[in-house]
């Protein structure tokens, strides 16, 4: 077994255990809540509460050496614990913010996330793990008590291990006399100019997402607000008095200042040889052995009306509108950039001219996906629908990446995968009824777990008529069902599918209109 | 249309649950941003750090330029002594109750050597009574004199002692 067959099997596990676990959280939260599917929201969230906590701490800091120290531990005697709580929510939002992104590299990382066009979101978010870093070990250096000393002297013996400067950068902290004003400002350069830093880089990592979700859900921000309160309230986080000895214990932030322990208890060769391994892991990752990337979108000028509604959809911004070569007056037309089509064929669902009642022999939509086209896929629907004898007849549109319809497939069934819900033009839905399906099943991914971000939510709204391209209203809703099914959810489909079986059944026959030319609009 | 979602939460449940879930991350994060308590140093241990940066004497003899020498100088540069601008590296001993824990020699820093020399290091030491012998030299010339410190020392648990170096006090300084 090769190194990269021991990877993919690794990643694999790794996958299942890390799906099991969101399934469970499903179960309390719901899958539109789960916060396991929301982490960069949450990362995001505990960011903007750093920062307004971090505004409101600043105002009242005291950048000199005899007044950090005081200025910050002054905060315990505010008024009615406001002090305890803005400070514990910036503590404990700094700790809440690097277990979220531990969890959201792993995420992304199982769900092989550092390949292809998500490459850029990956590269990206490199830095701003070692921004967010620097920033959160240099908050502690602020606060100047024991334990700020301790961090500031141990992470400077830390970078002195690196042969950079020509006086060890920790003498400039080894006995309190040689501690100036000045100093201070280097702390809030770090500090502060560092998080700005992160700031930018977050912006640079969101490029290229449409609707990248800055906020998360209205319950979820409320119930980790309200964590941190509760942890600023019942922990409060309290300086310790300095001192030059270190007999005592220090209160150790372990999300934070794991690096300092680490350091001295082995090597600071070790603790180097570890930090930067590790992202150089991160570096390299996007750039090992990969499968070939899937062919991207095409656009067929001919059938191209440029309505936008594929632009409107991409969730990775991968569609331009620019004009049309016709130069017909103010005729534009889709453009797809290679670079960032990640080919989910959720354009391709959007596309008005996917519609597969068309009165062409070869169905050309104004953007598809070479590997299925609209086209096969109207006639592998009819195929299926003629060929089978059952009295009700059932079409499953299913996701690639969600729940395998296997144990749901019976006779009456056709299973038609897609490469994502949201490549399924509603109009196909329409068009199985007319051909004599009894119900059309539609499986999307669970809420917030869609392979690529947005095609479970498009679907939902296309066929709730929220959405361009809607479900016309007067297609019997009765006869279809709508249901999330993610990977592992094979019961919940086959339980879908067989709810929509006993349906049907119940319903009268429709009047079959057995494949053959393709109907007219 | 049925709109089916597998694990769609309502009730007493759902709320136990979330609770439980919310309750077991604010526990981790509120025990392990303050738990376990992290000792630097051991209940009978001190610390002794050697913290020396110093720029050593030039490496050989200043010489004195004839008038002749001089007058070829442009006027701007004309300074009666020539020293080599390389400086003496840093040699550094400690003997801690009569055994040797650092004997080290640190190269000046800089592209031409000019710079000063710079040893740190951080030894864990036991706690009590030591007998602490010192030695320092910076500069390479013959005869050129060592700065040496003895001094008996009775360190607390916890305490750090720094060894520096300062000329404008007298050489070698503990604090």
């Amino acid at each position: 077994m090769s190194a990269g067959q021991h990877t993919f099997a690794f990643r694999q596990q790794g996958l299942s255990a890390w799906r099991a676990l969101e399934r469970g959280f499903d179960a309390a939260f719901g899958a539109g809540l789960n916060p396991l599917r929301q982490l960069g929201a949450i990362g995001f969230l505990a960011t903007w509460l750093l920062l307004a906590s971090g505004v409101l701490l600043y105002i009242v800091y005291d950048t000199s050496v005899e007044g950090a120290y005081q200025s910050v531990a002054a905060l315990d005697h505010w008024p009615l614990a406001s002090g305890r709580v803005l400070r514990g929510v910036h503590r404990y939002a700094t700790d809440v913010l690097v277990v979220v992104i531990v969890l959201h590299i792993v995420r992304e990382w199982l769900h092989a996330h550092e390949r292809g066009v998500r490459r850029f979101h990956w590269l990206t978010g490199v830095p701003l793990v070692v921004f967010a870093a620097i920033s959160a070990v240099g908050g502690f250096w602020l606060a100047w008590d024991r334990l700020g000393r301790y961090s500031a002297l141990a992470s400077a013996e830390w970078l002195d291990a690196l042969p950079l400067l020509g006086v060890p950068f920790a003498r400039n902290f080894l006995v309190l006399d040689a501690v100036s004003d000045r100093l201070f400002s280097l702390f809030i350069f770090i500090h502060i100019g560092v998080s700005l830093l992160l700031l930018f880089g977050l912006w640079f990592h969101i490029q290229r997402l449409t609707r990248a979700a800055v906020w998360p859900s209205r319950a979820l921000a409320l119930g980790v607000s309200v964590l941190l309160l509760v942890l600023a309230l019942a922990l409060p986080v309290r300086s310790q008095a300095p001192t030059a000895s270190l007999a005592e214990p220090l209160a150790l932030d372990w999300f934070v200042l794991w690096l300092h322990p680490l350091a001295e208890t082995s090597t600071r060769g070790l603790a180097w040889a570890l930090v930067a391994g590790s992202l150089a892991l991160l570096l390299l990752a996007p750039f090992l052995p990969q499968p070939p990337r899937p062919a991207v979108a095409v656009v067929d000028a001919d059938n191209c009306s440029g309505c936008e509604r594929c632009f409107a959809d991409c969730p990775y911004a991968a569609i331009t509108m620019v004009p049309h070569p016709s130069l017909r007056g103010g005729h534009r037309l889709a453009q797809v950039d290679p670079d960032l089509c990640v080919a989910c064929g959720i354009c391709a669902g959007a596309c008005p001219s996917s519609t597969p009642f068309r009165g062409i022999e070869h169905l050309v939509s104004g953007i598809d996906m070479p590997q299925l086209p609209v086209d096969a896929l109207r006639s592998r629907l009819r195929q299926d629908v003629a060929a089978t004898n059952a009295t009700h007849p059932l079409v499953v549109f299913t996701c690639d990446h969600g729940a395998s319809a296997s144990i749901a497939a019976d006779e009456d069934t056709s299973v038609l995968g897609l490469m994502c819900a949201g490549q399924l033009p509603p109009s196909f839905i329409e068009y199985a009824l007319r051909d004599g399906a009894a119900g059309v099943l539609v499986a999307t991914c669970r809420e917030g777990g869609c392979e690529f971000r947005l095609g479970q939510r498009w679907t939902a709204e296309r066929l709730t008529g929220q959405r361009e391209p809607r479900l016309r209203a007067r297609m019997p809703r009765e006869r279809l069902a709508l249901v999330q099914a993610g990977p592992g959810d094979e019961r919940v489909l086959a339980a879908a599918v067989q709810g929509l079986r006993e349906r049907v059944r119940t319903l009268p026959t429709p009047s079959p209109a057995k494949p053959g030319p393709p109907h007219h609009v | 249309m049925s709109d089916a979602r597998p694990t769609t939460p309502h009730g007493v449940l759902s709320w136990i649950g979330q609770l439980l879930l919310y309750g077991l991350f604010a526990l981790a994060i509120g025990v392990f941003s303050n738990w376990p308590p992290y000792h630097p140093l051991g209940a009978d241990q001190a610390l002794l750090k050697l913290s020396v940066s110093h720029v050593g004497k030039p490496v050989g003899e200043c010489r004195k330029l004839s008038q002749a020498e001089l007058d070829k100088l442009p006027p701007n540069m004309r300074f009666p002594e020539q020293c080599p601008r390389e400086r003496a590296p840093l040699t550094m001993s400690v003997e801690l109750d009569g055994v040797s824990v650092l004997d080290r020699v640190a190269p000046p820093t800089g592209l031409s050597k000019d710079g000063a020399a710079s040893i740190y290091e951080r030894l864990v030491i036991p706690a009590g009574s030591h007998h602490l012998e010192v030695r320092l030299n910076d500069d390479v010339r013959a005869g050129a004199p060592t700065y040496t410190r003895s001094a008996d020392v009775t360190l607390a648990p916890g305490q750090v002692l720094v060894v520096d170096f300062d000329p404008t006090q007298g050489g070698i300084t503990l604090q």
